[in-house]
């Protein structure tokens, strides 16, 4: 590895030890081996299995849910519903204050996508589970449901979640995040050309090779050892607490080894309703998501839409910016609203531009709630921009790379949400991409550097 | 549910259970006999997570019925490293950075193992070809791709 030490050389200490130098993974030997310990690893003498009985519809009442026949297949050990749990309704940024609990953990009265869990069958297989789910009976009234964003937000659309009351997630901002910087119209209005653009993505599964699952234990003083494979080891033992009404000292859960996760295993889903399933029954529960449950009900990424509008100067300056972005959470929260609101905060792109608009929506729909993956709220973001910013090169007849240079934010820069620029060195990483792909640019830009003289 | 008997060696030890009839090999490996190295990660064929090594053959253990392998020599990842000493593959695993999550590692090691054992200086499409069944999440496949060829590397230097 080529360490480049002519970069900020007056800042930066030189006796760096570890940077460059290959060091072995403390985890690896397990993993060549087959010794490391995933949760499914983990089996204890008459363990029960769980699975999940899904409506099917994408928006429905549920007029009767009817589990006798489902109770008496052989093998049943204990079937839940949503009055066997203690706190049914959360949700799981409610750790940080971003509410309201939307989100029911097995459904009550109401099914918001295809998909939703609403009866829990425990048995003493795999295969008896599943049997039995398939003979529980639930009534459904199928609602009108709602698919798309903008359509989602138009007057007399389907109520998608009743704990909010709208088809939005309403910030302290109302309907949206907004960021308001300088002058957007008289931006617009000095601008030498304007271009508009709208950029989609459909939402993304990640796919890890190992299901979302935990196996949990109950301990002989009354605590439940859960080994998981989430992510948010302590977002889930929270929120469990909560859901559970069960003090946090009678959880304890192992984890920390992910067969690869990706974002989508920070929610908490699988984790409260096995602990209850241990609990009601006194026997230890595994539930793990088929391979089906993983590509179709863990949460993908969001389905985003960017529309872009950007008025430039021929001299490639970028003089005003408005974005509208929206955010399909689905049905539920989870981690929408917040990704939604870093997109607020991202949009203006590491540039500098002196007039800006942004709204970002976190729209509800009933389609699979979505939540994190990898840099959620910015990634499709980036995708959008950085088209723009190539669109918008070849509208003024401008190298795309040298374009960047023009408008890439420096140290001291103020940003859109007025956070001033700290460490930039987008101007760096610029110069090295231009020799790297023997893209050349002009030498005064080979000159430049994110330090502002005299700042 | 009637059980049906089934004997095998696994990593040169002899096992016998009694299972299920329609048990996978993946299931009874994992459940009954402990060896918890091949994974489930789609119980379907397709990702190769759980690939063992039957008579000397790649097999998914997913798709693999148990009371099929009466008699056979089956090998599985837990079984490679010998006296504490890693099998070359899995010493190049760990040195050219081929794991990340681990999940896929011993599917991907056991899909390279049949792969030297019959073609011990494999050509890169080679090895492509032989990982093509095992899915990988996490690194990307060019790590593994090198780790394989650097196996093939050291195995044909210690044999000269």
């Amino acid at each position: 590895m080529e360490l480049r030490k002519n970069y900020f050389a007056d800042v930066r200490k030189d006796d760096l030890h570890e940077i460059g130098q290959p060091r072995p993974r403390s985890d690896s030997p397990g993993h060549v081996t087959g010794k490391t310990a995933f949760f499914a690893d983990r089996s204890f003498p008459g363990m029960l299995h769980l699975k999940m009985v899904r409506s099917p519809h994408h928006h429905a009442r549920i007029r009767s849910i009817d589990t006798s026949e489902a109770e008496k297949h052989p093998g049943v050990a204990k079937i839940l519903t949503a009055r066997d749990v203690p706190h049914n309704v959360y949700t799981i940024l409610i750790l940080i204050q971003v509410g309201p609990e939307d989100e029911t953990v097995l459904a009550d009265g109401k099914v918001r996508w295809k998909g939703e869990a609403v009866v829990a069958v425990l048995a003493e297989t795999e295969r008896a589970a599943q049997e039995a789910a398939a003979k529980v009976k639930i009534d459904y009234e199928v609602l009108p449901a709602v698919f798309d964003m903008e359509e989602a937000l138009k007057p007399g659309a389907p109520l998608v979640n009743e704990y909010h009351g709208q088809n939005y997630y309403l910030y302290d901002s109302g309907e949206c995040r907004k960021v308001r910087f300088g002058d957007v119209e008289a931006g617009f209005a000095s601008a030498d050309h304007i271009l508009e653009q709208s950029y989609q993505s459909s939402p993304i599964e990640h796919a890890p090779t190992e299901t979302t699952g935990c196996v949990v234990a109950p301990e002989g003083n009354d605590r439940f050892t859960c080994y998981t494979n989430t992510q948010a080891m302590f977002f889930t033992l929270d929120n469990t607490s909560i859901i559970l009404q069960m003090p946090g000292s009678k959880l304890h859960f192992v984890g920390g080894t992910v067969g690869g996760g990706f974002g989508g295993k920070v929610d908490v889903i699988v984790e409260p309703i096995a602990i209850l399933g241990a609990k009601l029954t006194g026997r230890p529960v595994s539930f793990v998501y088929s391979r089906e449950e993983e590509m179709q009900i863990s949460s993908p990424r969001a389905a985003e839409k960017v529309v872009i509008k950007d008025g430039v100067m021929k001299d490639g300056r970028i003089v005003a910016r408005k974005v509208t972005g929206y955010t399909d959470a689905g049905a539920y929260s989870r981690h929408s609203p917040y990704g939604a609101q870093k997109g607020a905060g991202h949009y203006p792109g590491p540039y500098t531009i002196p007039n800006v608009w942004i709204d970002t929506y976190c729209v509800y729909t009933n389609r699979t709630p979505s939540s994190a993956m990898r840099g959620f709220g910015v990634t499709i973001g980036d995708f959008a921009l950085e088209v723009q910013m190539d669109k918008l090169s070849r509208l003024i007849g401008m190298d795309p790379l040298e374009f960047r240079f023009i408008n890439a934010y420096r140290d001291g820069d103020m940003k859109a949400h007025r956070q001033p620029t700290e460490g930039a060195a987008l101007i760096e990483c610029m110069q090295e991409a231009s020799r790297a792909a023997n893209w050349p640019v002009a030498e005064k830009f080979m000159a430049m550097s994110s330090y502002r003289k005299g700042a | 549910m009637a059980k049906v008997p089934v004997q095998f060696t696994l990593n040169g030890s002899e096992k016998a259970e009694f299972i299920d009839s329609g048990t996978t090999l993946l299931n009874a490996l994992r459940d009954k006999i402990g060896d918890t190295s091949p994974k489930g990660g789609c119980h379907q064929g397709t990702c190769g997570a759980c690939s063992v090594i039957i008579d000397g053959e790649l097999r998914l253990s997913c798709l693999t019925l148990a009371e099929t392998c009466n008699g056979a020599a089956i090998t599985t990842t837990s079984g490679l490293a010998e006296g504490g000493v890693l099998h070359p593959l899995q010493r190049a695993f760990l040195d050219t950075f081929a794991t990340q999550c681990g999940f896929c590692t011993p599917g991907m090691i056991m899909a390279a193992k049949v792969l030297l054992d019959h073609t011990p200086n494999p050509s890169r499409d080679e090895v492509v070809e032989a990982l093509s069944g095992n899915i990988c999440r996490c690194t990307g496949y060019e790590p593994i791709i090198q780790a394989v060829l650097t196996a093939a590397r050291a195995n044909s230097q210690n044999a000269a």
